[in-house]
């Protein structure tokens, strides 16, 4: 078995037509292909590369990285001296990976990258999640890096870049014990030293993942007297001073056991200043988290994958009454409505990361020379795009993820409340991921404005032109009455002019937008398989999706100002 | 220094995925209906190449493989895995060798190789299980062996250390070099394809399989000749024919039997605990475990 070569649907994703622009920005017309002997030669050779390089990782995820996730979930990392200590099976699945080489996906070659763009990144952190949600943390953390490569100057991106792609962990140091959601108040003090040119960290961190990592970066307040975020700098630390950095606790969880959650005491631990002072906060934080929040969709779609396939074989196998239980209609509903979240899940995964690295690609290249008129407005453009479906899609997957994880367990029946399968860690580990990296709540806020500006609608009718098979016809005219629906939707709560109607009902709204998104892409996709893959999932998930634009649609349009009222707990 | 390290490597059917069609009706393997994969303890000689050459300053490991002309995979598996190179020996004439027809073969592509230092190869192939292929091209080489390694645990130009695994226990020895080491199944697995590797030798391929594939990125091989497998037919190697393929191999296959398992072989036994422990003592008696 091979988590990449027995799932058809994510190589489906490579041969989307912004591949080639992607691929081509990626690898600047090909520029490095008589300087590096594994640098791509040409999109053919690109895209063959990066399937041979995911079947690596798929094998890795299905002989070594599934195997170990129960022991894993078992036995959980331990602290020793104030550092961490893997558990056997994640330090065994980190050591395969690095001997793999695949670590540093996306960094430039010239620090010893892969350069992929991160649409085959996205895949291989579907594949590790799927092989075990805790451990895509562990593997995900090397987002770090891409934040040091676009943000950090060239002597830092030489000393650190090269020891990820050797396997070297990282974290991401922002949380505190009063600062959660709110980074603003975050504490840490950074402090300058004249006379080494060095900054020192102290303070304490907590709920951070990976936290005794090798390569960590981290939020700090760097300018004194202040209590907002324009006071916050980011920092890189090397992890490698020992006793500097110390693991007073790693907590106890319900869910990703083994990815080590921990409380840590900076001890004048010293560290250099990523980018510019005062930035930390609004802007490499945010594009931290941005890369952050696509990583919880991978692990996320990656997850409903691993409840879906276990509901599947167990409802294949369980007999009763005389029959397979996947015969009966309770339960093959179940089953379609898993999948149809997850194929949704992963569409609107792949649409957002392929966003992602246009843009990214023009961020890459402003920084080598000044674009073109046309670039810099394709760069907006698809940065807008971007910036409105991440925390769509980061709120979507992480929920499906949860209700995929839960009907997995009811497909399970009493046996899927034991520990002797699969699911029930599935329905742990999920647990976190609509409340990490920003909660579903958080998501929504993000996502809100692009609601009340027209971008969702204007995104909807630009699917709505895309090319859709005639057979779909008539799923298309559901979908542009569900559009009508959204929009007089949104017109109605603008037309109110109250910022806490707005709040009240935005999650509905999102959500609306949300459901017509995936239904059309799903519909796009079935368009353009040749394997008909999609078409009962894009059927399965319109019907879903229609009632519940519908649910919302009537409960906003009989819902008045002080309708809220009633809501309001003291 | 050079210091040549020689992998000897077979593509055999996966026989541990046996299905119905596994054998043809008078009693041979069917090949078509077995995927084609890299022996297993090969693999594990494989990781004991890659290792030594990292510790000893200046070594190459190469692959050598007989078979047909899709055997050049487990070369390019090899290479993705940190070989450097391979030879696959490649002819009709080869065809049906037993294992001292094959081992005579290898002999003679080795000694084409000029100065070898140490030769690897697993224990056996799951084809055959015969272990013999290695100790024969080690008596033909007239090089000393060890066989049963489980892992090399020194090497110099002049000597090497090795630990056996046996069946009573792990034996620590030394010899000189050249040497032949055959591995064992419970040595350390076979590390995974790296990335820049299978990226970098993804195209390599002998010349039989480029002129199959046609014109695609010939340029390549010329800048990058590493991309080129060496192909060695019969012609290439010194040989007297009467020692190779059905010729050179006096194992003849007599009868084949199909040992079919009936229910008439089932025993029921009730749950109590004396039948369980009469059922161990049998099994352990007749060697079914243990």
């Amino acid at each position: 078995m091979n988590f990449f070569n027995d799932n058809p649907a994510i190589k489906f994703q490579l041969s989307h037509p912004l591949m080639p622009k992607i691929v081509a920005l990626k690898e600047r017309n090909y520029a490095d292909k008589d300087k590096f002997d594994y640098a791509a030669r040409d999109f053919e050779d690109a895209i063959d590369s990066y399937e041979k390089v995911l079947e690596i990782i798929g094998g890795i995820c299905s002989d070594i990285i599934a195997p170990n996730a129960e022991s894993v979930d078992h036995d959980g990392p331990q602290v020793e001296n104030s550092r961490v200590i893997y558990a056997r099976g994640t330090q065994e699945n980190h050591d395969a990976l690095t001997q793999a080489g695949v670590y540093g996906i996306t960094l430039p070659r010239q620090y010893g990258g892969l350069n992929f763009p991160m649409v085959a990144y996205v895949m291989s952190g579907e594949m590790v999640s799927r092989a075990d949600a805790g451990f895509a943390n562990i593997w995900g953390l090397q987002d770090c890096a891409e934040t040091i490569s676009e943000f950090a100057s060239d002597e830092i991106k030489a000393e650190f870049l090269p020891r990820v792609c050797e396997g070297a962990t990282c974290s991401m140091d922002l949380t505190e014990p009063d600062a959660g959601s709110d980074l603003q108040a975050v504490q840490l003090k950074a402090t300058f030293n004249e006379a080494d040119g060095m900054w020192y960290l102290n303070g304490v961190k907590r709920f951070i993942t990976n936290g005794d990592a090798q390569i960590k970066l981290v939020l700090a307040r760097s300018e004194d007297g202040t209590t907002d975020g324009r006071g916050l700098s980011y920092f890189v630390a090397d992890n490698k001073h020992d006793h500097t950095v110390l693991v007073r606790r790693i907590e106890n969880k319900l869910g990703i056991k083994g990815s080590p959650t921990c409380e840590l005491v900076f001890n004048n631990t010293p560290a250099q200043l990523v980018g510019t002072r005062r930035m930390g906060l609004i802007k490499y934080v945010m594009s931290l988290m941005n890369g952050a929040r696509l990583g919880i969709g991978a692990q996320s779609t990656g997850l409903s994958a691993a409840a879906y396939t276990e509901a599947l074989n167990y409802a294949r196998e369980r007999r009763q009454f005389g029959k397979a239980i996947i015969e009966f209609p309770a339960v093959y509903e179940m089953l379609s409505i898993i999948k149809a979240k997850l194929d949704a899940s992963r569409a609107l995964l792949y649409e957002t990361t392929r966003f992602v690295d246009v843009y990214k690609a023009y961020e890459g290249i402003e920084s080598e020379r000044k674009l073109t008129p046309e670039e810099k407005a394709e760069f907006k453009e698809y940065l807008k795009l971007a910036d409105a479906l991440t925390p769509m899609l980061k709120m979507f997957s992480s929920e499906y993820a949860n209700q995929n994880a839960y009907d997995s367990i009811q497909v399970h029946g009493g046996s899927g409340f034991m520990k002797d399968y699969a699911c029930e860690r599935h329905f742990r580990d999920a647990r976190i991921m609509t409340i990490y990296e920003g909660t579903s709540q958080l998501q929504v806020v993000a996502a809100i404005r692009h609601v009340t500006t027209g971008n969702y609608l204007k995104m909807i009718r630009d699917y709505d032109n895309q090319y859709i098979k005639p057979e779909f016809t008539s799923f298309r005219k559901r979908l542009q009455i569900m559009t009508n629906l959204f929009a007089n939707a949104v017109a109605r709560v603008n037309e109110v002019k109250n910022q806490e109607y707005l709040d009240f009902q935005s999650r509905r709204l999102v959500e609306m937008g949300g459901h017509i998104i995936m239904s059309y892409l799903l519909l796009i996709d079935a368009s353009r398989d040749t394997e008909d893959q999609f078409r009962k999932s894009a059927e399965v998930y319109l019907n879903f999706a229609e009632v519940e634009v519908r649910r919302h649609a009537a409960f906003i349009k009989t819902f008045e100002v002080d309708n809220v009222d009633v809501y309001k707990v003291q | 220094m050079s210091f040549k390290i020689v992998v000897l490597a077979k593509q055999v059917p996966d026989t541990r995925n046996v299905g119905k069609d596994a054998m043809k009706a008078d009693g041979t393997v069917n090949r078509a209906a077995l995927p084609a994969i890299y022996n297993p303890e090969d693999l594990n000689a494989l990781e004991q190449a890659l290792r030594l050459k990292s510790q000893v300053a200046g070594a190459t490991v190469h692959v050598l493989t007989m078979g047909p002309a899709r055997a050049a995979e487990i070369i390019r598996e090899s290479m993705y895995r940190g070989a450097d190179g391979g030879y696959l020996l490649s002819g009709r004439e080869f065809a049906g060798s037993d294992t001292l027809a094959t081992s005579y073969a290898l002999a003679c592509a080795i000694r084409k190789m000029g100065k070898v230092d140490v030769i690897v190869c697993g224990r056996q192939a799951i084809d055959g299980d015969t272990a013999q292929v290695g100790p024969q091209v080690a008596e033909k080489l007239g090089m000393p062996q060890i066989t049963y390694a489980e892992e090399i645990l020194d090497c110099t130009a002049s000597k090497i250390t090795v630990k056996r695994r046996l069946e009573r226990g792990v034996e620590v020895v030394s010899g000189p070099i050249p040497m032949v080491v055959t591995v064992n199944s419970s040595a350390p697995e076979c590390r995974p394809r790296h990335a820049k590797l299978t990226l970098k030798y993804k195209r390599a391929a002998t010349l039989t399989e480029k002129q199959d594939a046609g014109a695609d990125y010939t340029d390549l091989y010329t800048v990058h000749p590493y991309l080129t497998i060496t192909e060695w037919g019969i012609n290439d190697i010194e040989h007297d024919i009467k020692w190779l393929g059905l010729t050179g191999s006096p194992t003849k296959v007599k009868q084949i039997e199909n040992v079919v398992f009936t229910a008439k072989e089932s025993k029921r036994l009730t749950a109590n605990d004396e039948e369980i422990e009469d059922l161990m003592k049998e099994l352990i008696a007749n060697h079914t475990i243990g």
